[in-house]
C-alpha cells in the first residue's frame, strides 16, 4: 500500500492503496463515486470514461499508481458545471438517453471532444464517441445531443 | 388546444441517466455487503464423481445443492422445471451452476475458486442440431431430443406441389448472437423482515418470484423481488436472472446477509444464454410463371442443454417463415432441438428475426433465379387485411407495406440507385419487409398472464401508476405516464411510475414480446378514463382493471391455429452497401427505414427504438460472429465480440406510417422487437446484389463474403 496524491474534481485528495489497483475501482468503491460505470473492465466500451489531465481515458485500464499528481476529472465534478449542464440537458431533449448505463461515458466523452472542438462535424462526433458503445439507442439520437450541445453551448467550453 | 399524443416530451429518466445520478444494482450501497460467485462445471457433458473444495477461511462458504432448505426442490420453476439449480448429477452444458463461493472479498473468492476442483467421467457430447437430433450424446430430452416438434399446414400443399414445374431446394442458416446489454447480469440479495428480498436487474420480476419459490420451499408471499434501474435487457434478463436468484436465494438463506452477484463481462459473454441459432431448409414449387405453389420448410433451432422458452420462440419462428407474404400451399415443420450447448433464450425478436430472415432470403432467391427484382417479385405476395394467415387465422390489420415501399424509395432514391448499379458492380440495395405479431402469442394474455394494473390518486392530485413492467431503456417510465396525463388532462409530473417492487404492485405481467405499451398501456388508458370520472369521488381513489381479450381473436395452442396474434407491427428496411472488390469489407452507405406501430404514444421514443433495434440488427447480420466450438463460446470479450460502434454505419431514415390499432393505447401497437426484425436480411440481400452471389448465413463477414466470390 501506498499513498496516491492527485487532484479528484478541483479538489486534492490522496488514496491509500496498491498501485495496480483500477483507478475505476478508487473512484466507484473507495470513494463512492458510481456516475463511472463499469460494461466490461476491459478498456472495449467506455462506460468507465474519466478525464486524466484533460484527456479521455477509461477507469478501468488506469493503475492508480500512474494518477498521482495528476487532476481526474468525473460525471460528479463536471455534472453541475455550464459544460455539464449544457450536454445533458442537450442529450435529454435529442433522446439520447434509453437505459442510461453507457450515458456517463458518453457525456465524458462529448465533454472531451468539445473542449477541443467546439463545432465538430457529425464525422469528427462519430470519431470523437468511437470509444465508447451504447446497445440501445443506435448512436444518432447521441450524435444529435452532441450537435445541439455545441449549437447551445456557445464560448463555454 | 390538447397536444397530439406523439408529441415528444423529454423522457423523465433522462436527466439523471445523463447526470449519473441513477443508481444501478452494483452501484447501491449496502452494509456488511458480500459477494457471491458461480463456481461452475467446466465440462459440456459429465458425471460428476467429486468435488473438492478447500477449507474455507471465515466467513466464506461455498453453497452447493446440499444447501437447498429442506423440502426445496433442486430446479427453477420455469415454463419447465428442467434447469436445476445446481447440477444434479450430470453436468448438461458447459458452464453449468456447481455452486457459488459467497465471502467479503473479491479477490480472496477467486482464489477459492481456482482452489475448487471438480472431478469428472466425461461422456459423449451433441453440440449442432444434427448432433442433437442423431441423439450423439444420448437422450437429452425426451426420446428424440426435440423439446418442440410442430406441424404447420395451410392450403393444400401436396396439390401445390402437383402443378410445380421446379422445385427449388436451399438451406439457409443464422448464427448465435449475444445481447451486451452494457450493464452486465447483476441481484443482490437479503433476508428482512422474514422475508427473502432480491433487488434484480430484470424484464420480469414476478418471474423470479416464482421461478424461486419451490427452491426455498416458501410460499411467493415470503418473497419480494425489487425491480433494479436495468441498463439495458434485450431478453437478455428475461429469464436468465432467475438462474442466477435461484441459488443467490440458497446463499441468503444460510448466511442471511446482504449477497451481491454481478457479472463480470466476460463471465457474462462466456456463460448467459445467446440468441437461438436457426436453420431452414426449404422446398418450394414454381409454376411455369414462376409463381409459388407450394413451399414447405424444415425449421430447427438449437435450444441447447435445457428447455426454457425455446418452444415459444420455435412458434414465433414457424409463424415468421412467410414474412409478410401470403403463400397458398404451406407445410412447415419446426423442432426445438436439445443439444449440450449452452440453453438458448430470449432475445429482441424471439424467433422472429431467425423466421423472417429464412423468409426474406429464400423469396430474393426465388426472384434472382427468376430474374426477377426482389422487391417486384415480393410485392406480388403482400398479405392483405382478409388474407389467411399461415396458422389459418385471418389477417385482421389494414396492411400499408405498399405506401411504406413507396416512402422509402423516395427517401432513399431507390430507383434511380437501383437503375444505376448492377447486380456484381460492387454496390448494391438490399430491401427487406418483415411483420411483428404484437403481444403474447395466441390467447396467452387470457389463459396465463391476466394482467392487472392499479391506479392511485393521492389526497394532493399527484397520481401513482402501480404495474410491473420496467423501464430497461425503452421508455415506458414515460410512456405509460404520458398515456395517462393526457387522458387525465394533467401535467405528467404529477404522475409517478416506479420501478415495480413485487410486495407493492400488482402482476400486469412481464416486460416481453412487445406487450407492455400495447397491452398493459391499454390498461394504463383504461384505468385512468375510470379515475378521471371518479376523480372528485374522494381524497384518495383507487382504480384496479384487469385485462380484456380483443374480440374476434379466436386462437387453439393445442394445435397453433387461428389468429396468433391480434395485430401486427410492419416495417420495411432498405440498406445500401459498397463492398471493396479486394478486402471484401463492407461500406453502408445507407439505411432507409419505414414502420407501421399503429399510433406513436412518443414519436422521439419511437425513432430511438428504430435506431437502436436497426443497428442492433445490422450487428446480427454483418458483425457479430459468435462461434461455438467444444461447448465454448470463442468470443468472450468486447474486443473479440464485435457490436457497432458510432463508427460503422451511417445515421438512418426512419419514418413511421400512422394505422392505429383499436386495443392499443390512443391506437400504438407494440414495436421494440419489430424494429429488429428487418436489418439483417435487407444487409444480406444488398451484398447479395453487391457481389451478385447469393449469401446463405448471417453474419456476412468479409471472410464469408470472399467464401461466396469464390464459389462457382
Ligand atoms: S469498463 Fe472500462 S472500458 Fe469498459
Ligand atoms: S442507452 Fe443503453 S447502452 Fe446506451
Amino acid at each position: 500500500m501506498t499513498e496516491i496524491a492527485f487532484v479528484l474534481n478541483n479538489k486534492k485528495i490522496s488514496v491509500e492503496a496498491e498501485g495496480a489497483t483500477r483507478l475505476l475501482d478508487i473512484l466507484r468503491e473507495d470513494l463512492g463515486l458510481t456516475a463511472v460505470k463499469e460494461g466490461c473492465g476491459e478498456g472495449e466500451c467506455g462506460a468507465c470514461s474519466v478525464l486524466k489531465d484533460g484527456l479521455l481515458v477509461n477507469s478501468c485500464m488506469v493503475p492508480i499508481g500512474t494518477v498521482a499528481g495528476c487532476s481526474i476529472e468525473t460525471l460528479e465534478g463536471l455534472r453541475n458545471s455550464d459544460e455539464g449542464r449544457c450536454i445533458i440537458d442537450a442529450f435529454a431533449d435529442s433522446g439520447a438517453v434509453q437505459c442510461g448505463f453507457c450515458t456517463p461515458g458518453m457525456v465524458m466523452a462529448s465533454i472531451a471532444l468539445l473542449r477541443v472542438n467546439a463545432h465538430p462535424t457529425i464525422d469528427e462526433i462519430k470519431v470523437g464517441l468511437s470509444g465508447n458503445l451504447c446497445r440501445c439507442t443506435g448512436y444518432d439520437m447521441i450524435i444529435k445531443g452532441v450537435q445541439l450541445a455545441s449549437e447551445r453551448g456557445e464560448g463555454i467550453w | 388546444m390538447k397536444k397530439r399524443i406523439s408529441d415528444s416530451i423529454r423522457r423523465v429518466d433522462a436527466f439523471d441517466k445523463a447526470g449519473g445520478i441513477t443508481k444501478y444494482i452494483s452501484d447501491m450501497d449496502f452494509e456488511d455487503l458480500q459477494y457471491g460467485r458461480l463456481v461452475r462445471a467446466l465440462r459440456s457433458h459429465a458425471r460428476i464423481k467429486s468435488i473438492k473444495s478447500p477449507k474455507l477461511p471465515d466467513g466464506y462458504y461455498f453453497i452447493t445443492k446440499d444447501d437447498i432448505p429442506t423440502g426445496g426442490k433442486n430446479e427453477i420453476q420455469q415454463i419447465s422445471n428442467d434447469w436445476p439449480v445446481f447440477v444434479k448429477d450430470e453436468v448438461l452444458f458447459y458452464g453449468e451452476t456447481v455452486g457459488m463461493l459467497v465471502g467479503p472479498d473479491r479477490q480472496k473468492i477467486l482464489d477459492l475458486e481456482d482452489a475448487i476442483s471438480i472431478e469428472y467421467e466425461e461422456l459423449e457430447e451433441a453440440f449442432s442440431i444434427d448432433e442433437g437430433l442423431a441423439l450423439k450424446s444420448g437422450k437429452i430430452y425426451g426420446e428424440d431430443n426435440c423439446y418442440g416438434d410442430y406441424h404447420l399446414n395451410k392450403g393444400d400443399v401436396k396439390k401445390g406441389f402437383a402443378e410445380a414445374v421446379t422445385v427449388f431446394e436451399e438451406e439457409i442458416n443464422t448464427g448465435y448472437q449475444e445481447h451486451v446489454y452494457m450493464e452486465p447480469q447483476g441481484l443482490v440479495g437479503y433476508y428482512e423482515n422474514g422475508k427473502y428480498v432480491i433487488i434484480a436487474s430484470s424484464q420480469c420480476p414476478f418471474y423470479i418470484k416464482k421461478a424461486i419459490s419451490p427452491v426455498l420451499n416458501t410460499d411467493q408471499d415470503n418473497i419480494v423481488i425489487k425491480q433494479a434501474t436495468t441498463g439495458g435487457a434485450f431478453g437478455g434478463k428475461e429469464h436468465f436472472p432467475d438462474i442466477i436468484a435461484a441459488p443467490l436465494a440458497v446463499a441468503v438463506d444460510v448466511i442471511r446477509k446482504p449477497i451481491q452477484v454481478v457479472f463480470d463481462r466476460k463471465e457474462d459473454l462466456s456463460f448467459t444464454a445467446k440468441r437461438h441459432p436457426s436453420r431452414g431448409i426449404f422446398r418450394t414449387g414454381l409454376d411455369a410463371k414462376g409463381n409459388i405453389v407450394a413451399m414447405d420448410v424444415d425449421v430447427t433451432i438449437n435450444a441447447g442443454a435445457y428447455m426454457s422458452c425455446s418452444n415459444i420462440v420455435l412458434q414465433r419462428a414457424i409463424f415468421s417463415i412467410n414474412s409478410v407474404y401470403d403463400i397458398a400451399n404451406v407445410h412447415v415443420h419446426g423442432r426445438s432441438v436439445a443439444t449440450n450447448a449452452f440453453p438458448s433464450d430470449a432475445f429482441r425478436g424471439f424467433g422472429a428475426p431467425q423466421g423472417l430472415f429464412l423468409a426474406e432470403m429464400h423469396m430474393s432467391h426465388i426472384a434472382r433465379n427468376l430474374g426477377i427484382s426482389p422487391v417486384e417479385y415480393k410485392r406480388r405476395y403482400f398479405m392483405k387485411k382478409g388474407d389467411t394467415t399461415i396458422t389459418n387465422g385471418i389477417m385482421h390489420d389494414e396492411v400499408k407495406l405498399e405506401e411504406m415501399l413507396e416512402k422509402v424509395y423516395a427517401a432513399g432514391s431507390i430507383e434511380e440507385k437501383l437503375a444505376e448499379y448492377t447486380p456484381g458492380s460492387g454496390r448494391g440495395i438490399g430491401i427487406s419487409f418483415y411483420q411483428h405479431g404484437a403481444g403474447f402469442t395466441g390467447n396467452g394474455e387470457q389463459e396465463i398472464i391476466k394482467a392487472k394494473l392499479k391506479m392511485l390518486k393521492h389526497g394532493d392530485g399527484n397520481v401513482e401508476i402501480l404495474l410491473s413492467n420496467v423501464e430497461m431503456g425503452q421508455g415506458l417510465q414515460t410512456t405509460f405516464p404520458k398515456i395517462a396525463a393526457q387522458v387525465l388532462e394533467i401535467p405528467i409530473e404529477m404522475i409517478s411510475c416506479d420501478n415495480p417492487d413485487t410486495s407493492k404492485v400488482p402482476n400486469s405481467g412481464p416486460t416481453v414480446a412487445s406487450r407492455s405499451l400495447m397491452v398493459v398501456g391499454k390498461l394504463v388508458e383504461r384505468a385512468s378514463r375510470e379515475l378521471k370520472e371518479r376523480w372528485d369521488e374522494d381524497e384518495e381513489v383507487e382504480v384496479l382493471v384487469n385485462y380484456i381479450h380483443p374480440e374476434g381473436c379466436e386462437w387453439d395452442q393445442a394445435t397453433l391455429q387461428g389468429d396468433a396474434y391480434p395485430t401486427y407491427g410492419w416495417g420495411v428496411c432498405a440498406i445500401e452497401v459498397e463492398v471493396d472488390p479486394a478486402t471484401a469489407e463492407v461500406e453502408t452507405k445507407g439505411i432507409w427505414t419505414a414502420h407501421d406501430v399503429g399510433v406513436a404514444i412518443d414519436e422521439m421514443i419511437v425513432h430511438g427504438q428504430v435506431n437502436g433495434g436497426v443497428i442492433q440488427a445490422l450487428g446480427y447480420g454483418s458483425l457479430e460472429k459468435l462461434d461455438y466450438k467444444d461447448g465454448k463460446f470463442q468470443q468472450n470479450t468486447l474486443a473479440d465480440y464485435i457490436i457497432p460502434t458510432s463508427m460503422d454505419f451511417p445515421m438512418m431514415s426512419s419514418q413511421l406510417i400512422e394505422n392505429p390499432y383499436e386495443n392499443g393505447p390512443f391506437g400504438a401497437k407494440g414495436l421494440g422487437e419489430l424494429v429488429f426484425d428487418g436489418g439483417a436480411s435487407a444487409f444480406a440481400d444488398a451484398v447479395e446484389y453487391a457481389i451478385g452471389k447469393k449469401v446463405y448465413k448471417i453474419p456476412v463477414t468479409p471472410e464469408y463474403i470472399m467464401e461466396v466470390k469464390n464459389r462457382d
